[in-house]
């Protein structure tokens, strides 16, 4: 059960916060709202009378619209097609043929009355991710609701792009439209929130006032205080293992998305990226594990070049990789537990050659490992890897990529949906493999995880690292790096001269 | 672009909240778990739904029957008798046609009747089974390696191409001569699998659609061939080959016993190769290289297997399979090269794999089921007039229905339970 | 302290590739000219080549030396294929289309020096009236594929549309005396095969490539049985239907090449060219194409605007399937007039082809249906002048393009988004 007796009040004219942990329960809430779930119990009322929310239709009908997280855009219409899907502008009668000269008109309307600036000819594909939840919200605003839902808008957003966000909320608020903000940000709900209603494991745990402190929401939202602390000692950086110099890359549409990066990482250091995602971190990653074709530089391990090296040739000169979608990227899900924990070494010796592979050379190694990385399962692993839980999945791929003596260590969200028993123990085993001498690479859309961990930290913008600071540097001016506002002075290497 | 299905643990739970109570006793708890919905309960309500079917088609496409239907409101009675009469005759004639025909058992026994008799529906069930669990196997290799080969009825033809060639232009001894012919349907259906593995491997191009296309290319190049110098039949004006020679014919397994017994050796291949398929995908490298790209290549790819040459490498084996098939066809029973001298052994393929739920064993079975359904639909056409068209449309409806267990269930109200069904992340999109 | 943002001009700049995909074609274009020059130079005898546009070898015709117009067809193509290098990306279309008819003009110059002499003449009229007659029924088959294919319902079934439309045809024309009924019944023949698709994919989820194979196999088994057990039985009671009649437009049939190709129709032809309009004016112009495209590209998107996307589903595969088994109707009241076991052997397929490779666009799907009926047109013209090249060959054609354009080799096909997947709420 997702959600668990649950009461919301929203007032005309309200920010109104629902704050809540990934998995609390925030987004089913606003899907029965919006008609895509259907509710077993209970009801919703608007004006005080109660509706019945069969589907979209009639949430559109009820006043309310929705912004949702993953964006629902037909990538290849033009926004003013998008705007009209649905509520078409048409013209012949029962034939309908599209007026889209109207619907332009509309998505030019709505978009300077709320300053939106949104381009209704362009083709949504070809947008930015800012713009792109600019063209939800028109699309929401030219069918006149009253109550607006956006499900956690700024997780993709810049800070900048993020206060512009804000900025729109507070015009739509003046304009008399009630808005239901859903995240896990404490900061941007102190910021805006009019209210705040805050969710744990599917309860409404508490509404509370805008100036509740920071920790208060926080123990709210968590039920205990935890505070993302990892010991360790201070790093003693050997010779560099992985070297990048000029490395540009191409996204899967083949749009520049690293865009000449220069790094080195040293052995028994933590280098951590910090940035916003989709800041050319994944295709930077996946080029130097040779996933992604480099459109121009080199980078080297170890001072060997790794350019034209397969990813085995790579994994097998001593990189380890967590990469950061595992149910796409890490694991096998219909493996068992033992076979995912050989994927990358099941034809060498003792588990298998080049013809067979031996199932109880591979079952006998999975049961010291899932002691030693505790995970949970059954001791010899034949469970399939898919019956585990999250953080369970990610213990299994860091006892697979620990399990070689290793140079380099990358590691790409590693805690991400993770539950904070996991991420504790993830994150020892980091420093762990530090203090061993290991080089590890570390990608994180978490800041704090980032500051956490990492002896020198790398901001990502745009494809560029443009600034790198040490993890002591004041949450602010990194928040800003991100954004792309450099200090001058204070901006070392990486900004380019154009 | 594809979001849409992300079911969370909460609903799997909330699916799982509407099973029953399991009953007390032991003999309810095991028909209770033989009435949930599993592979093997399922598997047997869509062959019993497609006879079922088959029984209905056979009793309105007969005269006699539809001359009961001016009068059914006033003798209801006539039109289910004669349906009855006319439904289980055909079904007796292909159990008779495909097991075993007691009367020829009752005859052999008082020595009235020739052995051949008794043995001769199961030799002709074997018969047609060889080459469907080889071409089943094609198509199941494929699938566990996450690719969707249409083509077996092309790289079939090719394999039955190479075998024919190999049988009547080389003079080799008995003995080597069989296994070479063999070895040349292998190769000859390799090659023609390795064809959209490597386009699939270097661009991407969907497999469906090349083999589709690459089925027809072998065809048209079949009936050419066949009307050629060297191998057409100089004592024919017709499209066919020359005979391939007697050292390269399967041996006929129970020749001894009379003429009509047609199983060969095939059937000995398709066993083995079998056996060493199930091996090759739980034991030896490739196998698991193949399982892990099938149900994820991404991660495969992460860890570095190289997809592409899986790809390349799964196409080739799955079509060598195809080429043995058709092998066995023009080896054992067809001799000689026509247009359609496979038939539509390699289309069969597809669904045999289907209904094997893509597991070697599983695919012999479907095979024997399939071979049994072809020899008793012979004599169920020639003793009780039913076209042997209807096996074909039975033969669709079971795959059918194994192919969408939600619809068995819903039909015969199953229990939910864990259905291995055939695999997802297949062919999603071109 | 003063702040500045980073600006996103690339500081990376890729080396500017000048083998890009169209010189690519370009080297590849003028490879073939310069063959077709030469090969087809030499073979050809000095003996005249012939083309009229008429309908017959007699009348007029332009003439010219086999030899002659072998070598300068070929260097045309070649220069065309050159050009392409100059001119990249500009006229590319225009030049590939030029380089091919070229280097075919070169190749008909050889094949007809070489012919017997009262054969070296090809009735243009003849080719392309045959070649729209047999694209007929690939028109009619890919279009069914559109529609389904772009609310994202994959249809390999377009073969078992075919022949149970030709199978309803047959008999419910020959039973009710009317071409008319039969094409009706077509129309219901297909829609079967289209409903057993649309609520098994739809419904139960079922894999669409599985379910469209193995309901190919359903329609051949069962208009295979209904066959022997009715039609073999009493071929004139069920599977004696009449041709439907030959509608000329006045005047326009009188023209030249395209006269007797697109003006000298029947039921089929126009309503194809019909079909063809509406269902492209329909999917880029109207309300229903708009949401059809929407949920083939992205259904959930069009589900949270109120988009009733199974409906639509449901609705545009049903319509498939009648236009499918109008189709089929092609094979048993026009090509021929009798049913027979697998007629249709494999159109359906081609018709999958023709949709693939005019890139699920209706004029596309047209245009590649068009070339596939020209190849099967001049396999059977060049059947009729003795020519030595094989026509299972120029049968091989159709796929062997399908091949290729899958491939990239002619830029990417793009299915819709969402091809194939079911939609699941929530």
């Amino acid at each position: 059960m997702a959600n668990d007796d649950i009461s919301l009040t929203v007032e005309p004219g309200e920010i109104h916060a629902l704050l809540g942990e990934n998995g609390a329960g925030k987004s089913t809430l606003m899907n029965v709202l919006y008609g895509l779930l259907q509710p077993d119990e209970g009801e919703i009322l608007v004006d005080d009378k109660p509706v019945q929310i069969r589907g979209p239709r009639d949430a559109i009908a009820a006043g309310i619209g929705m912004v949702h997280q993953h964006f629902m855009l037909v990538p290849v219409f033009t926004v003013a097609e998008n705007v009209m899907l649905g509520a078409e502008q048409t013209s012949g009668g029962p034939i309908g043929f599209l007026d889209r000269r109207r619907a332009r008109k509309l998505v030019r309307e709505v978009s300077d009355r709320y300053r939106l600036a949104v381009d209704p000819d362009r083709t949504v594909e070809d947008l930015a991710v800012g713009v792109q939840q600019r063209v939800e919200i028109v699309k929401a605003l030219t069918r006149e609701v009253d109550l607006l839902i956006l499900d956690e808008p700024t997780a993709v957003l810049t800070p900048q792009e993020t206060e512009d966000l804000l900025e729109i909320m507070r015009t739509l608020k003046a304009a008399g439209k009630s808005i239901v903000f859903i995240t896990h940000k404490l900061k941007e709900v102190q910021a805006i929130a009019d209210r705040i209603t805050v969710i744990r494991r599917g309860r409404t745990v508490g509404t509370a006032p805008p100036d509740t402190s920071e920790e208060e929401l926080a123990s709210l939202m968590v039920g205990r205080s935890v505070l993302l602390r990892v010991d360790k000692g201070a790093a003693e950086p050997g010779a560099p293992v992985l070297e990048v110099a000029g490395l540009a890359v191409n996204d899967d549409r083949g749009h520049r998305a690293v865009d000449g990066v220069d790094l080195t990482v040293r052995a028994g250091e933590v280098l951590g990226i910090a940035g916003v995602q989709g800041n050319g971190q994944t295709e930077l990653i996946e080029a130097i594990m040779g996933l992604r074709p480099l459109v121009a530089g080199d980078a080297t391990l170890g001072g060997r070049p790794m350019q034209g090296l397969s990813t085995r040739e790579i994994l097998r000169a001593g990189v380890g990789y967590v990469p950061e979608d595992r149910s796409v990227d890490g694991l096998v899900k219909d493996f068992t537990v033992a076979e995912n924990l050989v994927l990358d070494i099941y034809n060498t010796e003792p588990y298998g050659t080049r013809w067979v592979v031996r199932p109880e050379a591979i079952a006998d190694s999975a049961r010291a490992r899932i002691e030693q990385f505790d995970v949970r399962t059954d001791a010899a692993g034949q469970a399939a890897v898919g019956t585990l839980s999250g953080g369970n999945q990610q213990k299994v791929i860091v006892a697979r990529e620990f399990s070689r003596p290793l140079k380099l260590f990358i590691a790409a969200q590693p805690t991400r949906g993770v539950d904070v028993g996991s991420i504790e123990f993830i994150h020892r085993q980091i420093v762990h493999e530090r203090g061993e001498g290991t080089a590890v690479l570390l990608v994180s859309s978490e800041l704090d995880e980032v500051l956490a961990l990492a002896d020198r930290v790398a901001v990502m913008y745009r494809g560029r690292v443009i600034a790198e600071v040490s993890p002591d540097t004041p949450r602010e001016e990194i928040g800003l790096l991100m954004a792309g506002v450099t200090t001058d002075g204070t901006a070392k290497d990486g900004t380019h001269d154009d | 672009m594809t979001e849409q299905t992300t079911a969370t643990a909460e609903d799997l739970a909330a699916a799982g909240a509407d099973q029953l109570p399991p009953p007390k006793t032991f003999a309810g708890r095991y028909l209770a778990t033989l009435w949930t919905a599993n592979t093997f309960t399922v598997t047997v309500l869509a062959v019993l739904l497609a006879l079922v079917i088959g029984g209905i088609l056979i009793a309105i496409s007969d005269e006699a029957v539809r001359a009961t239907f001016s009068y059914f409101f006033s003798r209801p009675s006539d039109f289910f008798s004669l349906s009855w009469d006319k439904v289980s005759d055909a079904y007796a004639q292909l159990f008779k046609g495909s097991i075993v025909d007691p009367a020829a058992v009752q005859a052999a026994v008082n020595g009235t009747g020739p052995w051949e008799r008794v043995f001769f529906p199961i030799s002709e069930t074997l018969t047609y089974a060889a080459p469907l669990a080889l071409t089943g196997l094609a198509f199941a290799v494929a699938f566990r390696g996450g690719l969707f080969n249409i083509g077996v009825q092309g790289q079939a033809i090719m394999g039955a191409v190479g075998a024919a060639i190999a049988g009547f232009l080389l003079p080799l001894p008995v003995g080597i001569h069989l296994v070479v012919a063999l070895v040349f349907g292998a190769a000859f259906g390799g090659m023609y699998g390795f064809v959209p593995g490597f386009l699939k491997a270097r661009t991407g191009a969907h497999e469906v659609i090349t083999t589709i296309m690459l089925n027809y290319v072998a065809l048209f190049f079949l009936g050419w061939l066949i009307v050629q110098k060297g191998i057409q039949d100089p004592a024919r004006s017709d499209a066919i080959s020359k005979p391939v020679d007697d050292s390269a014919q399967l041996t006929h397994l129970l020749g001894f016993l009379g003429p009509s017994l047609r199983v060969n050796l095939g059937i000995v291949v398709a066993i083995l190769v079998v056996a060493a398929i199930a091996w090759m995908l739980r034991r030896s490298t490739f196998g698991f290289e193949l399982r892990a790209v099938g149900l994820n290549p991404e991660a495969s790819r992460t860890a570095g297997i190289g997809v592409g040459s899986t790809y390349v490498l799964v196409m080739t084996v799955a079509g060598a399979l195809a080429g043995l098939g058709g092998a066995t066809i023009v080896m054992g029973t067809a001799v000689s090269l026509t247009g359609a001298v496979i038939g539509s052994v390699g289309f069969d393929g597809l669904l045999v794999g289907l209904l094997g739920r893509a597991k070697p064993w599983g695919v012999l079975f479907a095979a024997l089921l399939f071979g049994a359904l072809q020899a008793g639909g012979n004599r169920m056409q020639s003793f009780s007039g039913i076209s042997l068209e209807l096996v074909g449309v039975i033969q669709a409806l079971i795959v059918i229905f194994v192919a969408a267990p939600a619809l068995v269930k819903t039909v015969f109200r199953l229990r939910p339970a864990k259905v291995s069904g055939l695999g997802t992340g297949m062919s999603k999109g071109w | 302290m003063t702040a500045s943002t980073v600006e996103a001009a690339q500081a990376v700049v890729e080396p500017v590739r000048y083998w890009t995909r169209q010189r690519k074609v370009g080297v590849g274009l003028a490879a073939v000219g310069i063959v077709a020059a030469l090969l087809f130079g030499a073979l050809a005898t000095g003996r005249k080549a012939e083309f009229t546009l008429a309908e017959t070898i007699s009348g007029s015709a332009v003439g010219i030396n086999g030899t002659v117009g072998a070598i300068v067809f070929g260097a045309i193509a070649a220069l065309a294929g050159a050009a392409m290098l100059v001119t990249a990306r500009r006229w590319f279309g225009w030049l590939l289309g030029l380089g091919i008819v070229a280097a075919l003009i070169s190749f008909l110059c050889w094949q007809l020096s070489q012919a017997p002499d009262n054969l070296n003449t090809i009735p243009l009229g003849s080719v392309a009236r045959s070649s729209v007659t047999l694209a007929l029924p690939l028109i009619l088959g890919a279009l069914a594929g559109v529609l389904c294919e772009r609310s994202a319902v994959i249809n390999v079934a377009i073969e078992g549309q075919f022949l149970m439309g030709a199978f309803a045809a047959a008999m419910f024309a020959t039973l009710a005396g009317s071409v008319w009924v039969g094409i009706l019944a077509a129309g219901v023949g297909g829609l079967i095969i289209g409903l057993l698709l649309a609520v098994l994919a739809i419904r139960f989820l079922v894999d669409q490539v599985v379910l469209g194979v193995v309901l190919n196999v359903f329609a051949l088994g069962l208009t295979g049985f209904l066959y022997e057990q009715l039609m073999a039985k009493d071929q004139s009671k069920y599977n004696q239907p009449t041709f439907v009649p030959e509608w000329d437009i006045p005047g326009l049939s009188k023209i030249p090449l395209i006269g007797p190709a697109l003006f000298k129709g029947n039921i089929f032809l126009y309503g194809a060219i019909v079909l063809v309009i509406l269902i492209h004016v329909g999917l880029f112009y109207t309300r229903w194409g708009l949401r059809t495209r929407a949920v083939g590209e992205h259904p959930a998107a069009a589900d949270t605007l109120g988009v009733k996307v199974l409906a639509l589903r449901y609705r545009n595969v049903l319509v498939g399937g009648l236009v499918a088994g109008f189709g089929g109707a092609y094979f048993t009241l026009l090509s021929t007039t009798n049913f027979n076991k697998n007629m249709t052997s494999g159109l359906g397929f081609v018709a999958l082809a023709a949709l693939i490779f005019g890139r699920w666009s209706p004029i596309g799907a047209t245009l590649a249906a068009l070339f596939f009926g020209f190849c099967s047109a001049l396999a059977f013209s060049l059947g009729s002048i003795n020519s030595p090249i094989p026509s299972q060959f120029l049968n091989m054609l159709p796929y062997i393009a399908t091949i290729v354009a899958v491939a990239g080799l002619v830029g990417r096909v793009r299915a819709p988004a969402a091809d194939g997947t079911p939609y699941i709420k929530g």
